[in-house]
């Protein structure tokens, strides 16, 4: 019962800040309701019992990305009614509500292998072991590192001034 | 009413709809950034509820969730490294100004 409570207010509130995230004009409270949807989205994973995916939520997404974000914001103009929309917004609607459609009719209509087993409770051990052991993930792993340092200097190098 | 599968899916679906709807009508290079974002954590979500209600034991949803998160980290760095470059040339972030590969 507490589990479904938590999930209707977590979803409720993950709706609505992505909407606000859409539809509001100031960019800088659509970057705060950003925000709000991520620590949402966490909310969620641990109603799933993912309580690392959880914290790395938290520490990535609340913590770097949107500050990120608001530096980006910060350095570039139109704060105050920066978020316009273009000409594609019925288009893009009907593309929106076409594929929400199609999707929720196939998630309804298939019927889902559930497994009977609750799923493991503590998931940060068992997590280690799948990336770093050595039938698991550590080549992917690797190459994650190679991405994000490329990612780093990549991003320096289109930065920096001449 | 307990909750199931198929409202961490629908939810998910939501969320990507949204994104989606973001992504294509907003202007704002920043903002299309901060859409995509979302898209992304719906998907995570989705992968995150087939990960404990199919395979409870095995984890390889959240692992895959793990290197989404790389991937976006990494996306968003680049692009707001390129918004940056471009605002700094053209004074200007607006996607329907930056036009200069356009015919």
């Amino acid at each position: 019962m507490g589990l479904a409570i938590t999930f209707w207010i977590m979803a409720v509130v993950a709706v609505v800040a992505a909407l606000s995230v859409v539809f509001q004009r100031n960019v800088f409270r659509a970057a705060l309701a950003l925000i709000l949807c991520f620590i949402t989205v966490a909310g969620i994973y641990i109603t799933l019992s993912a309580d690392f995916l959880a914290a790395v939520q938290i520490l990535v997404y609340v913590g770097a990305i949107s500050v990120l974000i608001i530096l980006a914001i910060m350095m570039t103009k139109e704060v105050q009614k920066g978020n316009l929309a273009n000409k594609m917004e019925i288009p893009a609607a009907v593309v929106g509500t076409v594929l929400l459609i199609i999707l929720v009719f196939t998630v309804t209509a298939t019927s889902w292998n559930i497994a009977a087993e609750s799923p493991l409770s503590p998931t940060t051990a068992p997590l280690a072991t799948k990336l770093f052991s050595e039938n698991g993930f550590i080549l992917p792993v690797e190459i994650g590192a190679v991405l994000l340092l490329a990612a780093i200097i990549g991003a320096i190098v289109i930065t920096r001034e001449k | 009413m307990t909750i199931g599968l198929n409202h961490y899916l629908i939810l998910s679906a939501v969320l990507f709809c949204i994104g989606l709807f973001g992504a294509l009508t907003r202007r704002n290079a920043v903002v299309i950034l901060m859409c995509i974002e979302i898209m992304l954590n719906a998907v995570n979500i989705s992968l995150v509820a087939f990960s404990s209600y199919i395979v409870p034991l095995l984890l390889t949803g959240q692992v895959f969730a793990i290197f989404v998160m790389v991937v976006a980290a990494a996306e968003v760095a680049v692009g707001l490294a390129i918004i940056l470059a471009i605002f700094r040339g053209l004074a200007d972030i607006d996607t329907n100004n930056i036009n200069l590969l356009k015919w």
